[in-house]
């Protein structure tokens, strides 16, 4: 029994841990990953994205440090002058349940590859396949979609929001867990 | 209120002993007058660890936790060497592309945590919970439970560690994990909190062991044994624990600082929210230089048993030992912050560390001083564990002297953070508590097992560590003064490192294939090595009183001590004292100073819930690293083992 | 033997790189007082030896009795240890003293200092910020830092991520950049020459290739090199170089390069207005030419895995391009 117990931890750890911990810096293909066809008007509210085939969701969807990655991106790209960390402003905001284009991680990849209408610009000539990829991972952690044990924490800087890793799902945001 | 009486081959005047008022019923058979054969029956019958798995796990024998606790550590040992000739495979030579930063930087970060909280502190602290009880003359640690707890503990740390490095989530900031690298912007995942972690729960273990080793010191010494007469080793273990209790709360305070930034969101580290980074190496050396004390103190009580043995004569100066032990214990927390010299410290503040690290050197040197004294008189014997700790007088020397050089502020902004601190450092913990740990090693060896280690064998690998390790870590000052910083996986070839460093990765090898040699020696001595026999290197100390190894009652009778080397000033037969019950695990409990017996107390059984509280703790904090709720949930486990431990058995506790 | 053995290797280090080889007033004191450590310890440690192995050549008793001690022997040995460790205090007194005043002659160095250069640590590059009181005339360079020769310069360290620590082993000794904190550090190169540096406190992934370079100059030439860097980038000469300008803004080099003169205004990383004119590449692991260049246009995660600079989806005309429009900003 407690043998079996033993061999179950460190396998479990390890089926959780390999999404999570995984630090590839260096795409395998680096020209022209990610083509697939975007319909740019999409305009329903939780637009149904017809295309999970692309396989790079999974990888960076509840990945530690390409989320961490698209923090750092999300600031150095000045993703705030229009979201203002998350809580909307000239744009969108992006830490409530409100989806435009739904909420899955390729609708955000796709926005901000091709932009949306109204304001939104296409990003997809201006930043690598994969630092897109790690932008849409973190946009997801803010609305608190993402595991909190993966979600990047504090910054170093004046806190404007708290952690993503200690944000409420805004699905349930303000109702009892 | 009744204590042991006092008989034996000579009668010591000792305080009288009001004869014991319990109730008849209360009281079992004593040992006064019991011949030799139904003692060792009764005795054996109440000490031995009981057989089967169960009772294997439930085992609060002092030696058999040591024993645990050695094998474990060496082999945390064995891992962390085959870290660091992973890197030194990776910087055999410039741009080398066999590892990775990613990889890189987790070695090095496994290599110092193991060595530091895996290896070296639960190595010496082993040795303390295996020869202090006999040092002292008891018949088992004082908490014998909590020791059990520390060990369970401990493995569990350890192997926490190892598994998050086989599965790639070690943690890669180094072994201080400075903020705000190690913080919550700089360290995605869970590396970081498996370092914070780690380093909070293996620090428990080594505070268990401490309060344990210090109980045992004060109030466990077998009657006559006054403060003067306590053996070096004994003293140093004592002065050991007295740091870890001061030093490791420090750490444990860092880590859990560094936990809540990360997993709470609080803002202790975090400069713009008013928090200090610098704090966080504030608190962290001043655990981090003790700690250092922590490896070496023992180390030199290692070798305070050692000299005079093979000298054949006492030690000399040995008030003037014990009193640099004290002073080393309390400077050691006066200069935490050399440091920290390159942090552009106020100049002024920085100077009077300076003063305060030069000022550890002297009674440093009233220790080698008095050694090597010792040493003068006549010509000693040369054995394996005497050529160890002649390796310990040249490599330690070399590194205390290069602490000198690092202690004064301006050479240590050159040398600081490169190869110039790693030679340093690894000459004053391999040279200082390494080279005496296996000098220990074959001293004790035959103590443990009852059989020698081949004295060839020890030769050899003492040649083969000797100079495998000068060729490894000699030319890192080198190295060091022509500007390789640490910690870099690999360096450019125009700066022409390279040949060196070759140099260095060959050397390191060797001291690597040192210890595969030692191994060997080990695993060969404990099945074929010859019979030891009680007292083989004919010493003074207590533990070679009992048989090699030892019953699980360690005496039986407890020795009455009327000498610093009982065993030299009487050959013919030890005095005893005697009234201990012999159907229940009764200890004789001294007074402090004089030592004079005081009362009888119950040693614990053995029990299982150490195990399981060890595993409701181990669980909580390594859920701890996924979610604050953790510490709610774990908090059942715990409670519910916590109460299985300490239930009470229904007798009294403590027999006056 | 050990001792005939070190000093034989350390005099042969002159090196780009190494304490032992100072070429400003403070190494050289540096380099003085460690060479006088080294020479003190050394001597300390051959007299601990002799100590330690007189006793085994020369024989005195053999140890029979071991509680029987000679009591005049003792007390004589009394008053060496006892000597022994009274010349230990004097020594470490004095070489306290010596390390203090060291540190006051180190403090004295830059007190006239004429320039102030701020330099910022970055995972993994050095920003170096010329600070001036015309704001047109502040230049922000990375990595490689011009200071007029035989003058005293400071530095003004900080950071904005982790803490790095810069040190140049044959200039000075090395000060920590934190962040939230400002360290000031005083240089004075005595002559013209090229000194190699490298990040001391580890800071990350690349920590082994953060090198920095002081390039120091007579004082003519330094001031030519600064107008020079204070003018915008040059406009593209050839064809392919103007279409290299053209992608250099459409596509990632954009996000957070700047070059001046041109839209691109990036602050994240290096300033790349006149990076041809550097020696190296990629914070001191490359050194500058159109190869490598490319090289690491086309795989920086190949070069230095981890560090912030991506792999940009270019195809081969397009980094020729831009590469050829890099390579003309002098």
């Amino acid at each position: 029994m407690r043998q079996a117990l033993a061999m179950l931890l460190p396998v479990t750890l390890a089926l959780v841990a390999c999404q999570r911990e995984e630090r590839d810096t260096r795409p395998q293909s680096a020209l022209g990953s990610g083509e697939q066809p975007t319909p740019v008007t999409t305009l329903e509210p939780g637009g149904q994205r017809p295309s999970p085939t692309d396989n790079k969701a999974a990888s960076f969807e509840a990945n530690a440090f390409h989320m961490s990655e698209g923090k750092r991106l999300f600031s150095w790209f000045n993703c705030s002058g229009c979201h203002a960390n998350g809580g909307g402003g000239m744009g969108p905001a992006l830490m409530d349940e409100k989806w435009l284009y739904g909420s899955s991680i390729e609708s955000i990849h796709a926005t901000i590859r091709d932009g949306r209408p109204n304001g939104m610009p296409s990003f997809g000539q201006k930043i690598p396949d994969d630092q897109i990829w790690e932008l849409a991972a973190y946009v997801r952690a803010l609305g608190g979609n993402a595991p909190s044990s993966a979600a990047p924490q504090r910054n170093d800087g004046m806190m404007v929001h708290p952690s993503e890793n200690r944000l409420p799902d805004a699905a349930t945001l303000g109702k009892s867990p | 209120m009744s204590s042991a009486d006092v008989t034996g081959d000579r009668h010591i005047p000792e305080p009288d002993p009001a004869k014991g008022d319990l109730a008849p019923e209360r009281d079992g058979p004593r040992d006064t007058g019991m011949d030799d054969a139904s003692l060792h029956r009764w005795l054996e019958r109440t000490w031995r660890t009981p057989s089967g798995i169960v009772g294997a796990l439930s085992s609060v024998d002092h030696k058999v936790i040591a024993r645990r606790y050695l094998i474990t550590a060496f082999v945390f040992l064995g891992l962390g060497g085959l870290n660091a000739v992973a890197m030194r495979i990776q910087l055999s030579g410039p741009q080398r592309g066999l590892i990775g930063p990613d990889l890189y930087n987790q070695l090095f970060t496994m290599h110092g945590v193991t060595m530091m909280f895996l290896f070296a502190v639960p190595i010496v602290q082993a040795t303390g919970i295996y020869l202090v009880p006999l040092m002292v003359g008891t018949r088992n640690i004082a908490f014998p439970r909590l020791n059990a707890f520390g060990y369970w503990i401990y493995v569990s740390g350890g192997a926490f560690a190892w598994v998050s490095f086989a599965l790639n989530m070690a943690p890669d900031v180094g072994w201080f994990a400075y903020v705000p690298l190690s913080g919550p912007e700089f360290a995605p995942g869970k590396r970081a909190d498996v370092w914070a972690q780690m380093i909070t729960y293996t620090e428990v273990s080594s505070l268990a062991v401490a309060v344990a080793t210090i109980v045992t010191v004060f109030k466990q010494r077998a009657p006559g044994m006054s403060l003067d007469k306590i053996p070096l080793y004994v003293w140093a273990m004592l002065v050991t624990s007295f740091v870890v209790v001061f030093a490791m709360p420090a750490v444990m305070i860092t880590s859990t600082f560094l936990i809540l930034d990360r997993l709470v969101g609080t803002h202790i580290f975090n400069p713009a929210e008013g928090g200090d980074a610098l704090l966080f190496q504030h608190l962290f050396w001043f655990f981090g230089h003790p700690e250092v004390y922590i490896i070496f103190l023992p180390a030199t009580g290692m070798v305070s048993a050692i000299i005079p043995v093979f000298a054949r004569r006492l030690t000399f100066g040995h008030l003037g030992l014990v009193l640099s032990l004290i002073a080393v214990g309390f400077l050691s927390f006066g200069l935490w912050v050399h440091h920290m010299f390159a942090t552009g410290l106020p100049k002024l503040g920085a100077s009077f560390f300076t003063a305060s690290s030069m000022l550890i050197a002297i009674p440093n040197g009233v220790q080698i001083f008095c050694w090597l004294a010792t040493l003068w008189d006549g010509r000693p014997v040369i054995r394996t564990p005497l050529l160890f700790v002649f390796g310990f007088f040249f490599i330690f020397v070399i590194g205390g002297l290069t602490g000198v050089m690092l202690a004064s502020v301006p050479l240590d902004l050159q040398v600081h953070d490169t190869y110039f601190v790693v030679a340093h450092f690894h000459y004053v913990l391999i040279g200082g508590s390494v080279f005496p740990l296996l000098g220990a090693a074959y001293f004790w060896f035959p103590k443990i097992t009852g059989r020698m280690m081949s004295e060839r064998l020890g030769r050899c690998h003492f040649w083969l560590a000797f100079i495998g390790f000068n060729a490894a870590f000699f030319p890192m000052h080198l190295v060091g003064l022509w500007g390789m910083p640490r910690r870099v996986y690999t360096y450019p070839a125009e700066l022409g490192w390279g040949n060196i460093n070759l140099f260095i990765s060959a050397g390191a090898l060797l001291f690597f294939l040192s210890f595969v040699l030692f191994t060997f020696n080990l695993v060969h001595g404990a099945l074929k090595g010859t019979l030891a026999g009680n007292n083989p290197w004919d010493a003074g100390t207590l533990e070679w009183a009992t048989s090699s190894p030892p019953p699980s009652y360690n005496f039986a009778r407890i020795p009455l001590v009327t000498h610093i080397e009982p065993l030299w000033a009487e050959r013919e037969a030890l005095p005893v004292a005697t009234g201990l019950r012999v159907d229940a695990r009764e200890l004789l409990i001294s007074t402090v100073a004089e030592a004079y017996p005081d009362i009888r107390e119950k040693s614990a059984t053995p029990s299982i819930w150490p195990l399981f509280a060890a595993l409701a703790v181990g669980g909580t904090f390594l859920y701890s690293i996924f979610t604050p709720w953790a510490i709610v949930w774990g908090a059942a486990p715990i409670a519910i083992t916590l109460i299985g431990w300490f239930w009470p058995k229904g007798d009294p506790e403590d027999q006056e | 033997m050990t001792f005939a053995l070190c000093v034989l290797l350390l005099q042969g280090c002159a090196g780009w790189q190494s304490a032992l080889d100072p070429k400003g007033p403070a190494a050289g004191e540096l380099a003085w007082l460690i060479w006088f450590f080294t020479a003190l310890c050394a001597v300390v440690w051959v007299l601990v030896m002799i100590a330690l192995v007189a006793p085994l050549v020369m024989r005195s008793r053999p140890g029979d009795e071991p509680l029987l001690l000679d009591e005049a022997a003792e007390r004589r040995k009394m008053r060496v240890v006892a000597f022994a460790v009274g010349l230990t205090a004097i020594i470490l007194i004095g070489l306290t003293l010596l390390s203090f005043f060291a540190n006051r002659t180190l403090a004295a160095i830059g007190s006239e200092a004429a320039l102030t250069i701020r330099v910022t640590g970055h995972q993994w590059w050095w920003e170096v910020r010329y600070e001036d009181a015309t704001p047109s005339r502040i230049l922000t360079t990375a990595n490689e830092i011009h200071i007029p020769a035989g003058e005293p310069v400071r530095l003004l360290l900080t950071s904005t991520d982790v803490i790095h620590s810069f040190w140049i082993p044959s200039l000075a000794g090395k000060l920590d950049l934190i962040p939230g904190h400002m360290n000031v550090l005083d240089i004075k190169a005595d002559k013209p020459g090229v000194y190699r540096g490298q990040c001391a406190e580890f800071c990350g992934a690349q920590h082994a290739n953060m090198g920095t370079f002081i390039i120091a100059e007579p004082r003519p030439k330094f001031d030519a090199w600064l107008n020079d860097q204070l003018q915008p980038a040059g406009a593209p000469a050839s064809g392919e170089a103007k279409a290299g300008a053209d992608l250099f803004l459409k596509r990632p080099c954009v996000m957070c390069h700047r070059i001046g003169g041109t839209p691109a205004g990036g602050t994240v990383a290096p300033d790349l207005t006149h990076i041809a004119s550097r020696k190296t590449l990629a914070a001191g692991t490359l050194t500058m030419s159109r190869g490598n260049l490319a090289a690491w246009i086309a795989d920086p995660q190949g070069i230095k895995p981890g560090s912030h600079m991506p792999v940009a989806d270019l195809n081969g005309d397009e980094l020729n391009a831009i590469v050829a429009y890099l390579e003309g900003l002098k």
